[in-house]
């Protein structure tokens, strides 16, 4: 599973095909809703590991030589805190700073690091999205509210089956005390994307 | 009403509902729930099986961490499938094949969908 081709998708695991082989069976034969069922998948879709990758950027802020290692060798730094993905894909992180803000997308399909961030928002795997990122980012940053400004240089990483990129946001201000839980806590899943920034926390807050 | 989740021991779960690894796991608990919303089975049936299907696997010595509570999970659906007659083992493992096989043959960035040539990709009706 490590050495894919590129010309072709990877098979997923035996209980990936094993759930694809009931479900399609199941409607196919009308015994389920292929639409209720969607819509409950997506119902869950946060629900998938998303604190994972906020554990890792979390840890990255707080521990200089955590970082340095992520940075350097994604796959490994995010295996030391036991997240893995099953699939065999290789990750690379990407450092938010004020001069560079980084937006991972995947062109063709939806190649998403589901293992630190959970299933694939929606608009990730929509055409408009997958499109335009490329064509106009800032644009499409614009629309998720998050206006850069012109100093501001915009990298996007478009992702495949074996490479998957996750991107290390920048820590917000007001949160030098904080303890790497509560850092977590603050992280979300867009802004791992690239389509947002971590909010800073309101003034007076304390963790 | 009392939270029907809460019929399922070990269930992983937070204060918001359950919690998934990955992507495979929702969409067997999904499963679950909407045969069971749409009649093939009720959640007590449901909730014997999986019981049934963890006490077999704390019986073969398996570690009770959760780690592999929805390899349980789908295995107790595949169980309460078949033996409400919705599909059968030999089915699931034709169709299971047939979409390693529709991978291997996709190009990346295509959608993969089950082929139309082969007589046993063909959904059964009875």
């Amino acid at each position: 599973m490590s050495h894919h081709d590129h010309e072709h998708q990877a098979v997923p695991s035996d209980l990936t095909l094993r759930v694809k082989a009931l479900e399609s069976l199941l409607v196919e034969k009308g015994l389920v809703d292929r639409a209720a069922l969607d819509a409950l998948v997506d119902n869950y879709e946060h629900k998938v590991g998303p604190r994972n990758g906020a554990r890792v950027v979390a840890r990255a802020w707080v521990d200089p030589a955590y970082k340095q290692r992520l940075l350097e060798d994604a796959t490994a730094a995010i295996g030391e805190l036991g997240y893995g993905g099953a699939q065999g894909e290789h990750m690379v992180v990407v450092e938010n700073t004020p001069a560079v803000h980084n937006l991972i997308v995947c062109t063709l399909c939806s190649c998403y690091p589901w293992s630190v961030l959970g299933l694939p928002p929606v608009w990730y795997k929509s055409s408009a999205y997958r499109s335009r990122s490329v064509i106009d980012p800032r644009g499409v940053l614009r629309e998720f509210r998050l206006d850069l400004g012109a100093g501001v240089e915009v990298r996007v990483w478009d992702s495949t089956a074996e490479l998957r990129y996750l991107v290390l946001p920048e820590r917000p201000a007001g949160t030098e005390n904080w303890s790497e839980e509560a850092l977590a806590a603050l992280v979300t899943r867009d802004a791992m994307v690239g389509v947002a920034k971590v909010p800073a926390p309101p003034k007076g807050a304390t963790a | 009403m009392p939270n029907p989740l809460d019929a399922l021991p070990n269930l992983p779960r937070d204060t918001a509902g359950p919690v998934f690894a990955e992507p495979w796991q929702a969409q067997a608990f999904s499963l679950a729930v909407k045969l069971s919303e749409q009649g093939h089975f009720t959640w007590k049936e449901w909730a014997a099986t999986l019981a049934d299907e963890l006490k077999s696997a704390a019986g073969r010595g398996e570690p009770d961490d959760g780690t592999r509570y929805y390899q349980h999970w789908l295995q107790a659906l595949e169980r309460l499938v078949a033996a409400k007659g919705l599909s059968n083992p030999q089915e699931m493992q034709v169709r299971k094949e047939a979409w390693a096989d529709a991978y291997r043959h996709t190009p990346h960035g295509k959608p993969v969908e089950l082929g139309t040539g082969s007589p046993d990709q063909k959904p059964s009706r009875s």
